[in-house]
């Protein structure tokens, strides 16, 4: 039994970001692995969880998230190994600052090493990164430049669009997944979304088919031209 | 007659309509934007001399722009301007104007260029039906749209303006809170996942029915003259709405479309009956044919249009159709998808057709929903009945040229 915990879906979620915990449950579900999905919803505390996910948002929502999150057992739980997987806002909020509207230095939770500042432009469209072997597909809409300090790790190399900076995307810490390709990137990627699980179940996995494979090739071909 | 007052408008006025007719005869285009390009670069305020001794209304919103605009234009009555195909944006403006010359205007305008058409067109009416998400790799934020719009109706110098605004949406009660006249209409919302957090001061919004607040003060409207129950009341005016076209969201656009004319003098109990009577607009609702099939096309292109067209759907077990493409008129992103309740599909076999057939399928999945991958079009079993078909922008555009009446 594992508990997938979905952070402030109100504030950060703009992207259809809920098809991740969709898709870890369901992926979870057809192995006969038990998951309790919960959500933390703004006036909630933040609920014990195995792994946490956390979403996009606009800027007034992503402040006041990083602010509830601040205040919360959330940092502390993370701290203690609760596993985390971050897309787009959810990314800068780990960080140690990011810019909002009226403030290019907000505090994050600071506990992945990386600054977030603004970019020269926004950047929309398709993303492509290279993650060890694999090939990761998504989109991208966000207006960051994010900066891994010493030590952090890159979640992998762009291909096609920007990321991070345009060379690399994300940050991969012990417990923690962190890209730019936001919404149902999970969806998108079934053997992210199994290295997670895996990660988080501690076990190895039985091969599981679904019509996410079909999709995984297309988009892989079209993205990879 | 043309309300073009000046030789370089004339002139503007002129290209417009040969561009336009040069656009259609070559098959180009469908001949509205090309041409209102052309007349804008000879006469940068062609839009303010088209519209200049007309009277003008505006409609805006995220779903329900093209049926509302529609509905007021019929309600209205007579020969009314409006840009019928959909062309929201000025070049499509100035091509219905020039087309045109009835002194009642009627146009859908693209929430983007809201407030360039509030300085532009001077309008007697400007109706907000909803906010929410929809191509957000070309809008970005939902919360700027309403920002920007309410930064717009706070600078607009216009007593004649009366803003027909939905109260449910804490999104269009932003923007429109600060015009000097309002119309506030309590109609059906169903969708307020982009307004849990408050538009003012970003804390939670509590929602009870549909009434909501925010500890800041920020709170629904109270002084409301368009009701909208099992009947419908405007001021104190009963009106006997009973629509051909079907869905709750269709009878919120009514409501609204009705409050329009009563704010330029329209006879309302005249004006329903032929709202009453419209059964399709620009082929949403209607029953099209194609290779032995019988189709209800249903255009639906967003998260909250979807959801509203989902329980239009009767109980399964039945075939519906199912067409997304992801072209820029669409958005790129298809994210949006996993933000539709297809859940309420279950029961139904799914066909999944268009460019996007493989994320469509990937979230049926998912939802474990029945689903079956159309990769050839011609090879989908026919129905006995008349098979729904949810299709977004350009999937929509695709199956009504493909089908026919």
């Amino acid at each position: 039994m594992i508990t997938i915990c979905v952070l402030f879906p109100d504030l950060l979620g703009t992207y259809g970001d809920g098809g991740n915990a969709l898709v870890l449950a369901e992926r979870a579900r057809r192995r006969g692995i038990d998951v309790s999905l919960t959500t933390a919803q703004l006036s909630d505390d933040v609920p014990d969880a195995d792994l946490y996910l956390l979403g996009g948002g606009e800027d007034g929502p992503q402040r006041l998230a990083a602010d509830l999150l601040r205040r919360s057992s959330f940092p502390s739980r993370v701290e203690d190994g609760a596993y985390v997987v971050a897309v787009c806002a959810g990314l800068q909020i780990l960080g140690n600052t990011f810019a909002v509207e009226g403030d290019d230095e907000f505090a994050g939770l600071a506990l992945v090493d990386v600054v977030t500042s603004r970019g020269e432009r926004r950047s929309v469209g398709d993303l492509a990164v290279r993650v060890n072997g694999q090939l990761l597909v998504g989109f991208e809409n966000h207006g960051g430049r994010t900066r891994l300090n010493g030590g952090v790790h890159p979640l992998g190399t762009v291909v096609l669009g920007r990321g991070n900076d345009g060379r690399l995307d994300g940050y991969r810490a012990k417990n923690i997944w962190a890209t730019y390709a936001h919404g149902p990137v999970l969806a998108l990627n079934p053997w992210l979304a199994d290295e997670v699980l895996a990660t988080v179940v501690g076990h190895e996995l039985q091969p599981l088919f679904t019509a996410a494979d079909r999709l995984y090739l297309e988009r892989s071909k079209v993205l990879s031209l | 007659m043309t309300y073009a007052s000046t030789l370089r408008d004339n002139v503007a006025s002129v290209a417009v309509r040969a561009v336009n007719r040069l656009s259609r005869l070559t098959g180009r285009g469908s001949g509205t934007v090309a041409g209102g390009r052309v007349g804008m670069r000879i006469a940068p305020d062609l839009l303010s001399s088209l519209t200049r001794g007309r009277t003008v209304v505006l409609v805006s919103g995220t779903n329900g722009k093209t049926t509302t605009t529609s509905m007021i234009v019929a309600g209205w009555g007579g020969h009314v301007t409006t840009n019928e195909t959909g062309s929201n944006m000025p070049a499509g403006h100035v091509a219905a104007l020039v087309e045109s010359s009835s002194s009642h205007v009627v146009l859908e305008v693209d929430e983007a260029w809201l407030a360039d058409a509030l300085g532009t067109t001077a309008p007697h009416v400007v109706v907000l039906l909803n906010l929410s998400r929809d191509q957000l790799d070309r809008a970005n934020e939902v919360r700027q749209m309403a920002e920007r719009w309410r930064k717009a109706l706070g600078a607009v110098n216009n007593p004649e303006l009366s803003v027909v605004a939905n109260a449910n949406d804490p999104l269009v009660v932003y923007a429109a809170e600060v015009a000097a006249k309002v119309v506030w209409c309590d109609v059906p919302t169903t969708w307020i996942a982009d307004a849990v957090s408050c538009p003012r001061c970003t804390l939670a919004i509590s929602h009870v029915g549909t009434a909501w607040h925010c500890t800041c003060g920020f709170a629904r409207p109270t002084n409301i003259t368009t009701t909208l129950g099992r009947d419908l009341v405007i001021g104190d005016e009963p009106v006997s709405l009973d629509l051909s076209m079907p869905g709750e969201f269709n009878r919120s656009n009514a409501a609204v479309a009705l409050s329009a004319l009563r704010c330029v003098g329209a006879d309302l109990r005249e004006a329903v009956v032929r709202i009453n009577a419209v059964q399709s607009v620009v082929g949403r609702f209607s029953v099209r044919h194609w290779n032995g099939h019988t189709m209800q096309l249903l255009l639906a292109k967003n998260p909250s249009g979807f959801a509203a067209m989902l329980f239009t759907l009767p109980d399964g077990p039945s075939d519906v159709w199912v067409a997304i493409n992801a072209q820029i008129a669409d958005g790129r992103d298809p994210s949006w998808l996993y933000d539709v309740p297809f859940e309420m599909l279950r029961g139904h076999r799914v066909y999944c057709f268009g460019e996007r057939r493989l994320d469509l399928a990937t979230r049926l999945d998912y939802a474990q929903v029945e689903y079956v991958v159309v990769d050839d079009i011609s090879s989908v079993p026919r129905a006995s009945a008349t098979v729904p078909l949810l299709a977004n922008y350009t999937a929509f555009s695709e199956w009504l040229a493909r089908s026919d009446a």
